[in-house]
């Protein structure tokens, strides 16, 4: 029975009350569990092992890493049904797909096959130019990328429960993960420097609800859990982000395009639990073998960009 | 810990350190709710850091993950030192994964684990976040109102050995066990405004 955007099932409790899912508390419970931890790409159930064997918190269902997407071009859309399944079934840790903007059949087609969480992404092509998911309406919470504040807000009051930095993804270049890391924090910061009067022109600045910036100015912080992603390939970029802040980390084609990705894999997961330890660090990046190549993101023209997509 | 005089429920919460394993997971929620009832707080994330402590929070997060974590060089095997602690009386509260690294048989598992309380888990019982929920549960040691259960892919207890005492259940299993020193819940009272299971640990300590 559908109310309110909340699925009611039946009560379990001796009591008879019942209980109830899709609510915004539980979707935005599910990522705080999965801080301090490492998000991984993955393309089929044969990668999605290898991730949870490295220690992987969740994995990130998807047609083709960001790195494949950049080189061979065409539609990027969410991935077969069929991968998506039998990487379910391959690994007991959440699974995670990636859905076009806009494209809430995709999202939907998620939702059924049982995925825990929707990636709604730019790294995939977008599907609609103007309107991102209304995704209050679904029982399964969704991640969004953000460059700033008024982007991870906007996301959030279309119900997002989840925000990690854009970045630039495919590249291995961590330099916008860092710049969209600084942007989020230093915005909070600001805000919590403005008195209340001047709380609604900086909302109108931000393009964002007034009440999610009242919220910000007098906690400190964003109401969902803020991971970095697009461009992190090495231990150290991993470190560097939780040292900027965020929860936790996604890291996309990093890994298996690298020379040995189950090594690496697990460094960066060791370097994200062990991030403020320099000699941890330094133990981890030793001997990885081959990082990706990776393109700078300086060297890319505008139309490569995938992170002005969806603001 | 051994050097620790008689624990009572008399003790003030700020004399009380509780350790929180910070390897991964939601444990600042943990750290934020002690803090709250007067309590002091440390990040447990090295063998090491399980001195002077008074007890220990095992916090949601993935299982699989903090199992090969322990292992690193860096934890250096920090569930045996762990393990240690809990069999010597150390008062221990597992959320949601924490219940699962306490228990001494996971459902088809080998994974590694504590095993220090004698409960079977069956993980992710529920399925997928979809099912996941938020339920209200009579738990009888904590009295009215109902408390606010947030079940996220949560396990169930199975089984429950002789010496544990069930506190709440649903329909399908048991959600919080006791035995002696060790408290498990397979849902996530650090997530509500609710502070009760947090004072309940605390009377334990």
């Amino acid at each position: 029975m559908k109310t309110n955007g909340h699925i009611e099932t039946n009560g379990h409790t001796k009591n008879g009350q019942t209980s109830k899912t899709g609510t915004t508390l539980v979707k935005r419970a599910f990522p705080q569990m999965l801080k301090g931890g490492v998000i991984m790409d993955v393309v089929n159930a044969e990668q999605a092992r290898i991730a949870e064997d490295a220690g992987a918190v969740a994995v990130m269902a998807l047609e083709r890493v960001p790195a494949d997407i950049r080189a061979m071009g065409g539609v990027a859309r969410m991935s077969d049904p069929e991968l998506i399944t039998q990487i379910i079934e391959a690994v007991s840790i959440p699974v995670m797909a990636k859905a076009r903007i806009g494209h809430f059949v995709e999202a939907q087609i998620l939702q059924a096959l049982g995925v825990d969480c929707v990636d709604e992404s730019e790294v995939l092509t977008m599907a609609d130019e103007e309107n991102h998911i209304d995704k209050s309406k679904f029982e399964i919470p969704f991640v969004c990328g953000a460059r700033n504040l008024g982007e991870a807000l906007r996301r959030i009051a279309e119900g997002a429960a989840m925000i990690r930095t854009k970045g630039e993804a495919g590249t291995g270049d961590v330099v916008e993960a860092v710049r969209h890391a600084r942007a989020i924090f230093g915005e909070i910061r600001k805000l919590q420097s403005l008195s209340k009067d001047e709380l609604y022109s900086a909302a109108k600045n931000l393009a964002a609800p007034l009440d999610l910036v009242q919220d910000i100015a007098a906690t400190g912080k964003l109401p969902v859990v803020n991971f970095a992603a697009g461009g992190i390939a090495t231990p150290a970029d991993a470190a560097l982000l939780m040292q900027l802040g965020v929860d936790g980390v996604f890291v996309g084609s990093g890994i298996f395009k690298s020379g040995d990705p189950a090594r690496r894999a697990a460094a960066i997961v060791k370097a994200t639990t062990y991030y403020s330890d320099p000699s941890v660090l330094a133990e981890v990046s030793r001997g990885l073998g081959e990082p990706m190549v990776g393109r700078t993101v300086a060297s890319l023209e505008e139309r490569e960009l995938l992170a002005v997509r969806g603001l | 810990m051994t050097d620790i005089p008689a624990r009572s429920k008399d003790r003030p919460a700020g004399s009380k350190t509780i350790g929180v394993l910070g390897l991964q997971g939601d444990f600042r929620e943990h750290i934020e709710k002690f803090r709250s009832l007067g309590a002091h707080t440390k990040d447990v994330r090295r063998a090491r850091d399980l001195e002077q402590i008074d007890a220990l929070i095992l916090p949601g997060g993935e299982s699989t993950a903090v199992a090969i974590l322990e292992k690193s060089e860096a934890a250096k095997h920090i569930f045996e030192a762990i393990k240690t602690l809990g069999e010597e009386g150390l008062p221990m509260w597992g959320t949601c994964m924490g219940s699962i690294l306490l228990a001494k048989d996971i459902e088809g598992s080998t994974q590694g684990r504590l095993g220090l309380m004698d409960i079977t888990v069956h993980r992710n019982a529920f399925g997928p976040q979809r099912f996941s929920s938020e339920t209200p549960l009579a738990i009888p040691a904590l009295g009215t109102p109902d408390f606010p259960g947030v079940f996220i892919r949560a396990p169930l207890i199975t089984r429950a050995g002789t010496g544990v005492e069930v506190l709440a259940r649903v329909e399908r299993g048991i959600v919080m066990a006791r035995e002696k020193n060790l408290l498990a819940t397979v849902f996530h009272p650090e997530v509500v405004n609710d502070t009760r299971v947090h004072e309940y640990f605390l009377g334990m300590i």
